[in-house]
């Protein structure tokens, strides 16, 4: 069963239609990725998803029933991109009521607290303020507040923005972890690789619309070319082929588009029965990267007029 | 726990548990009641020992001139100015002064002195002089039979109270002080207490934080947690205040016996009456006091003060979350919410002086001003439907700021870089949804 089933969700504003009819179905246990430009509509989304905003249009089912937001967002983990925390205030103190806020008792909330601080950490940090922490101390506190109540659904926003690789892939195994226990994420980025590497299912929204949908492995068969790559020596010529054409030479490997209809065998037998000593042969498929900046593009993405207010 | 219950906890402790807080309630009061205790004191202290010489040859003042541990008068029979002097050198005196043979009601006198002398100082020996000389003059015109002291026992000394024809009682003065008092309080808690509420919302916003509270409970939850943590914050500091208040003004007594009628004398240096006058202006006061209902003006001073807090301080937070990082346009949208609080401020000097005219009145009803106004006509007496209709105005008057102000905080607490205008905090505050 799905966590959470989008059902043509659509937020207008006067000047625009910043999220306009999207559907998605996001599977318990997997980690989701949502894509898209600046002004897209992600945030939007998003905030529909955690309760903020109302839809205009459209419907949200959570965890099997229609979304409620003032039960259903204590399950829910939100760590927008616009994050911070109250400067003043010492760390435990706030850790422990961002925890109340989510429903849990004081007691709970401080023994989470107190494991969370013990597996990152910070245990020392407990009676320093937020303003005495360096930024990627206060992303990882942030992160420990997101996640704290073990919700059902986590939503993080750009979570490795200002996080140094230590730290980042130390957050990454969590989010790993997090989701080996049951529990969703939904990562929202335009940081193609960390998609790549972490997500099981991505969706690219431009302009409010939904453009693409699917697990990552099939996005990238349903986009690639027939590259291949054909390593050799360095001063080896391949001849030209009714079922290939060479799109790039650099030293020993070149890369060939395979033309339609024919198949991998037959431009391996072609190249052997030519003699060429082959290296090594892969197809490349295209990297998300470039399946975004082609769609995108395509589209002529709208650079985002900073928060267009709800009218 | 009730979420805004959580979050008015923590609005409260984190501002009480503040140093400033401890500074402003505490120890700010006891300053300053520190000072004016020092001031007071120094200016018990400072008029002891002074001896006067007064070279009366015909004995005109004898048994007239009042003397006490203070100021003492020496009145001398004989004496000239160049042995005197010798006298002020070794201290013997603090001062001389030569009385003519006769003297006249108007004359002048010169008082002699190798220190300084204060203005109370000089004001007290005038005084004294004056009433001796009095009496020396009074003396005469004296009947056979009439001594000074029953002329003294018939003083008169007259309580004007106003009585109007509902049977109400007042001191028309004293009521105009506690009016303005009670009525400039309230002015202050209202620009005080909502610009708190104001920065605290702007905290949110600056910190980037507010996002991550809204996806937890929901806007108008942790605007009115904001609102009631700090308006009890206000409370507290109150009821501090009060507590000390009525605490020092009890012990003050204790310390300084004779300090009770001269700490009102330091005040107003330039016109010390004599010692019996004030003490008789403080028994009148607590006279008013106890014509007037005090717990009832308490009662309605919290009623309004809560009230018009509310009122306000939901349009301050509401103006707090609609600015960005610029404290300047915080100014600019501040001000269509601070001019109703002076406007009624202006009223409210006119209320004082005309209870119940037609401006008065209607301030005192329209809840944007009656917290200020209705304060200063209560001391009068305020029919009680207007109160109640003034009452019931507020509390519905706080309902609709609350209602649009969280319409407008929900929309401005996730909006971030732009600068906003009224016209279009009036979009968010009447747009559905």
């Amino acid at each position: 069963m799905s966590i959470l089933d989008v059902r043509n969700l659509k937020k207008y504003y006067a000047a625009h239609r910043a999220v306009d009819d999207i559907s998605f179905t996001i599977e318990r246990g997997s980690i989701f990725g949502l894509l898209g430009p600046n002004g897209a509509g992600k945030t939007t989304l998003l905030r529909m998803i955690t309760g903020i905003f109302y839809p205009d249009e459209g419907q949200l089912i959570f965890d099997g029933k229609p979304f409620k937001a003032e039960q259903d967002i204590l399950h829910i983990g939100y760590m927008p991109e616009e994050r911070g925390l109250y400067k003043k205030m010492k760390i435990g103190e706030q850790a422990v009521y961002l925890a109340q806020l989510k429903g849990l008792s004081k007691a709970e909330a401080l023994e989470k607290v107190k494991q969370w601080f013990e597996k990152f950490e910070m245990q020392t940090w407990w009676n320093k303020k937020v303003e005495d922490l360096s930024k990627g101390m206060g992303q990882k506190l942030q992160f420990v507040t997101t996640v704290l109540h073990e919700p059902k659904l986590i939503i993080l926003d750009e979570p490795f923005s200002g996080l140094d690789p230590v730290n980042a892939n130390l957050i990454k195994e969590e989010i790993y972890q997090l989701a080996k226990r049951g529990s969703t994420v939904i990562f929202s980025t335009h940081r193609m690789e960390q998609v790549e590497e972490i997500c099981d299912q991505i969706i690219l929204v431009n302009k409010g619309k939904k453009i693409l949908d699917g697990k990552v492995k099939d996005v990238k068969q349903q986009f690639k070319k027939h590259l291949f790559s054909v390593q050799t020596a360095e001063n080896v010529t391949i001849p030209p082929s009714s079922h290939f054409q060479i799109v790039k030479a650099q030293g020993g490997e070149r890369v060939l588009q395979i033309t339609d209809g024919s198949s991998t065998n037959q431009v391996l037998e072609e190249l052997i029965r030519k003699d060429i000593p082959i290296l090594g042969f892969n197809e490349i498929l295209p990297s998300l990267n470039d399946i975004f900046i082609q769609l995108v593009e395509g589209t002529n993405a709208v650079t985002r007029s900073f928060q267009q207010q709800p009218a | 726990m009730n979420k805004t219950l959580i979050i008015i906890q923590r609005e409260f402790l984190s501002r009480v548990r503040k140093k400033t807080f401890l500074l402003s309630t505490i120890l700010l009061p006891l300053f300053i009641f520190g000072l004016y205790a020092l001031i007071i004191y120094f200016s018990v202290k400072g008029e002891d020992n002074i001896k006067v010489a007064i070279v009366d040859t015909k004995g005109q003042l004898d048994g007239k001139i009042k003397s006490d541990k203070g100021m003492e008068f020496f009145l001398l029979k004989d004496g000239d100015a160049n042995s005197l002097d010798q006298d002020l050198k070794q201290k013997k005196y603090s001062g001389y002064i030569i009385l003519p043979d006769s003297i006249g009601l108007r004359d002048s006198l010169v008082y002699n002195s190798r220190s300084n002398v204060g203005l109370m100082t000089q004001e007290k020996i005038e005084s004294r002089l004056n009433k001796a000389i009095e009496k020396t003059s009074l003396e005469q015109l004296l009947a056979p039979g009439v001594t000074l002291a029953t002329v003294d026992s018939n003083r008169a000394a007259i309580d004007l109270k106003v009585a109007k024809k509902d049977g109400k009682q007042g001191n028309a003065g004293f009521a105009t002080a506690l009016g303005f008092i009670c009525g400039f309080l309230i002015y202050l808690v209202l620009f005080i207490y909502g610009t708190m509420v104001m920065r605290g919302v702007m905290e949110e916003k600056t910190n980037r934080i507010a996002e991550v509270m809204v996806s937890s409970v929901k806007p108008y939850q942790l605007m009115l947690g904001k609102i009631i943590g700090i308006g009890a914050v206000g409370l507290v500091q109150f009821i501090i205040w009060g507590v000390l208040m009525i605490g020092v003004q009890m012990l003050l007594p204790l310390f300084f016996p004779e300090a009770i009628d001269q700490a009102t004398a330091a005040q107003g240096a330039m016109e010390v009456a004599n010692a019996s006058g004030k003490s008789g202006m403080i028994s009148g006061i607590m006279s008013n006091l106890q014509s007037i209902n005090f717990a009832f003006i308490v009662v309605i001073f919290i009623v309004y003060f809560l009230g018009g807090y509310l009122l306000y301080s939901s349009m301050f937070a509401a103006v707090g979350s609609a600015v960005n990082e610029d404290p300047q346009d915080a100014q600019q949208l501040m001000l269509p919410i601070t001019m109703p609080i002076i406007f009624a401020f202006v009223i409210m000097t006119q209320a004082i002086n005309n209870p119940d005219g037609g401006m008065a009145v209607f301030g005192s009803l329209f809840p944007l001003t009656s917290p200020i106004v209705m304060m200063a006509r209560i001391p009068y007496g305020v029919p009680a439907w207007q109160l109640i209709l003034s009452i019931a105005l507020l509390i519905g008057g706080f309902f609709a700021t609350t209602w649009l102000a969280a319409k407008i905080y929900r929309t401005g607490i996730l909006m971030y870089g732009k600068k906003v205008t009224w016209k279009e905090l009036w979009k968010w505050a009447i747009m559905k949804g």
